[in-house]
């Protein structure tokens, strides 16, 4: 008798348990509490930061229709942009996903892509003007395509061989990577300015609108992803190995090829992103090209669940927070960094959020309201 | 001769800033906490110094306070990032690259926005000086070599001394090598998780305040100061995550970053523009390869801790 009394008075205060699945309705619920807890939050922050806000000239309703609104549906430029910065980022969230769904942790989405800008305009500034436009385009392609996947290829052949820490390696890979281009601005602009200027040959035709293409682009590569990672053999393979490279080994699969193709489809998929920031928008390239967005990346795969369809909804978040964060900095007269903050803070509340929806939680109170059933 | 003293010295002062970060990177590593945020945590450590030497900056206090209380701000403003870290990584199992990128961007961010708004003749004109002692009030490179300097290096030390001379840092080990059997053991795995992840971030602030009120004592050095932060997570993996190796490692990083300058004032090797990039890509180099080295040589002591960016749950199997 006492020893039971002691059991229950041993039991921790909170209990944890994996859930075994959650519907999809009350995970989004979830988050959507996370994202307003986030908002709230933000809000605070913008009241300590912003002067305006504290004088009383603007209101914290004003603050939040700039942030939620204004930012990115006021105006159809601003539709446009939000749409466009979205696509890109789904394109390079998308790129990194195989190798996630491995358990590959790629890290160096940043430098792929940004070395898949510089394969592209390295071939616009050495070729434009010497060879048809159509063909230049299909060689920027092509470079790009090539020097992304050269840069996840070498952290994916030690990985293979060795098993070289993959974190560590991409992530260095992109200060290289953004090294090469600091390089070959100082080549290519002697004048010593860091930045090229818009090169006149090399852009991708403008169809509806300038950003349309990248739209679609990133749209039809969301379904191929999609369908690729769950409906085809590589896909299979690539969660096989994602659950245990043991189960993989058993049943035949060469793991080493898996881990090196799937690394060079990530790489492909960077590459490509970085050939339509090259050829469909910037035509030029500084070591900021691509502006963290290869990290951001990673942050927007995670939070969907590696889902390419639900991707959507996260990199639709992240552009909506960025871009409306950027309109606050500019209506509330803070630091031009505020966005990045404010960012911060709500990916802070979903990141935490994701824990409600992979355990459950029971107080103590209630666990051993629990077991009593159990025993009847 | 002099001007090579000269540059020894100036990579040991720079190199001072990785050493801060790595060593504490290395804590966090070592007990299984792989923390990219480490760049937003300096960043925010030493905005903690500067708003606390913008508070007492011209007041009449003694100057070893002053020097005390900016070391302290910066080092309690980065526990306090490690504390949010440890709190979604340990307490709600999130993923660690995904919080530590998040706290990257925050940290920054918040920076700036926090530096943006101080009198930097407040927090930086009067300080810096005070930072400087003993030399303060030298011309040649010893100038640069001040109390948190010497700091940096007894914090190395000492992390190096309680990792593999003492019981706790035998706890901490194996925690981050195999949490699981450390729980059989009966040591506490979230609460060395917390505290490893939070000392080793407060660690990490105070490189972030040395770099801008100490190395650099311009009001621009905070613009630069996420690079040196992700060079200070390549110097774990050169370190081989031993504290001791970070004085070495980072005088090497110091000297492959800052030789660009020097090298120009040779007259024997001419220094164009274009060199300077390739030299800046060395220390990035010089990782890959020690990372590769030590995965081929396959050496026990030197890998990275095996349940390294693994969240524990006892539950799972």
């Amino acid at each position: 008798m006492n020893e039971k009394k002691n059991a229950t008075a041993n039991e921790p205060l909170i209990h944890l348990s994996k859930r075994e699945s959650i519907s999809i309705v009350k995970s989004w619920l979830i988050r959507l509490a996370a994202i307003v807890l986030g908002l709230v939050v933000c809000g605070l922050v913008a009241y300590i930061l912003s002067d305006k806000l504290r004088s009383g000239k603007k209101t914290i309703f004003d603050f939040y229709h700039s942030f939620l609104v204004k930012g990115s549906f006021s105006t159809s430029r601003k539709m446009w942009k939000f749409f466009k910065n979205m696509a890109v980022l789904q394109c390079i969230s998308l790129a990194v996903t195989p190798a996630f769904r491995m358990q590959f942790w790629n890290t160096g989405a940043e430098g792929q892509t940004l070395m898949g800008v510089w394969g592209a305009i390295a071939v616009a500034f050495y070729l434009g003007g010497k060879v048809p436009a159509a063909l230049l385009l299909v060689l920027m392609l092509a470079a790009a395509l090539l020097c992304g996947a050269l840069w996840a290829l070498l952290p994916a052949i030690f990985k293979a061989k060795w098993n070289t820490n993959e974190t560590l390696f991409t992530l260095m890979m992109n200060y290289v990577a953004a090294n090469v281009v600091s390089y070959f601005l100082v080549v290519w602009v002697p004048s010593g300015s860091s930045s090229l200027g818009k090169l006149p040959f090399g852009r991708l035709p403008s169809v509806v609108h300038d950003y349309f293409l990248i739209i679609v682009v990133a749209f039809v590569l969301t379904i191929a992803t999609f369908v690729y990672l769950n409906y085809s053999k590589h896909g299979y393979e690539i969660s096989v190995v994602g659950t245990s490279v043991r189960t993989a080994q058993y049943s035949g699969m060469n793991v080493k090829k898996i881990i090196i193709r799937t690394m060079i489809v990530s790489g492909l998929l960077c590459g490509l992103t970085g050939y339509l920031i090259a050829a469909g928008l910037d035509q030029s390239i500084t070591t900021e090209s691509v502006g963290g967005q290869g990290f951001t990346a990673i942050m927007v795969s995670w939070l969907a669940h590696f889902n390419p369809l639900s991707m959507l909804l996260t990199s639709g978040l992240i552009t909506l927070l960025n871009q409306g964060a950027a309109q606050i900095s500019q209506d509330f007269n803070v630091s031009g960094a505020f966005p990045d903050v404010i960012v911060g803070i709500i990916l802070f509340f979903i990141i935490g959020s994701e824990f409600f929806i992979n355990y459950k939680v029971k107080l103590r109170r209630r666990a051993r309201a629990v077991r009593k059933e159990d025993i009847k | 001769m002099s001007i090579w003293v000269n540059f020894l010295i100036d990579s040991l002062a720079f190199g001072a800033t990785f050493m801060y970060g790595s060593t504490g990177e290395i804590l966090s590593e070592k007990a299984g906490q792989l923390n990219l945020g480490i760049p937003g945590v300096m960043c925010m450590g030493g905005a903690g110094g500067c708003l606390v030497l913008n508070l007492i900056g011209k007041s009449s206090l003694p100057g070893f306070l002053i020097v005390l209380l900016g070391i302290l701000g910066s080092f309690v403003m980065g526990l306090l990032m490690g504390l949010i870290y440890s709190f979604l990584t340990v307490s709600l199992r999130a993923n660690q690259n995904v919080t530590g990128l998040a706290m990257t961007t925050f940290g920054v961010g918040l920076m700036k926005v926090i530096m943006a708004k101080m009198d930097d003749t407040v927090y930086l004109v009067g300080p810096k000086q005070l930072y400087r002692w003993p030399f303060a009030g030298r011309t040649d490179a010893l100038q640069y070599l001040g109390v948190m300097f010497f700091l940096a290096v007894i914090i190395a030390l000492a992390a190096s001394y309680v990792l593999f001379r003492t019981k706790v840092g035998l706890h901490l080990r194996a925690v981050g090598e195999s949490p699981a059997t450390a729980d059989a053991m009966g040591v506490n795995v979230s609460r060395y998780k917390y505290c490893a992840s939070c000392i080793g971030c407060g660690i990490a602030g105070l490189g972030g305040f040395y770099y801008i009120i100490d190395y650099m004592a311009s009001t621009e050095a905070y613009k630069s100061l996420e690079g040196l932060g992700w060079l200070s997570v390549a110097l774990v993996i050169f370190a081989l995550w031993r504290p001791h190796r970070t004085i070495i490692g980072s005088t090497v990083f110091g000297f492959l970053f800052s030789c660009s300058s020097y090298i120009s004032n040779l007259s024997w090797i001419t220094v164009t523009m274009a060199t300077k990039p390739l030299l800046k890509m060395l220390p990035y180099l010089f990782t890959i390869l020690v990372l590769i080295f030590t995965s081929i040589r396959k050496k026990r002591e030197d890998q990275p801790p095996q349940s390294l960016g693994l969240p524990y749950f006892r539950e799972d199997r």
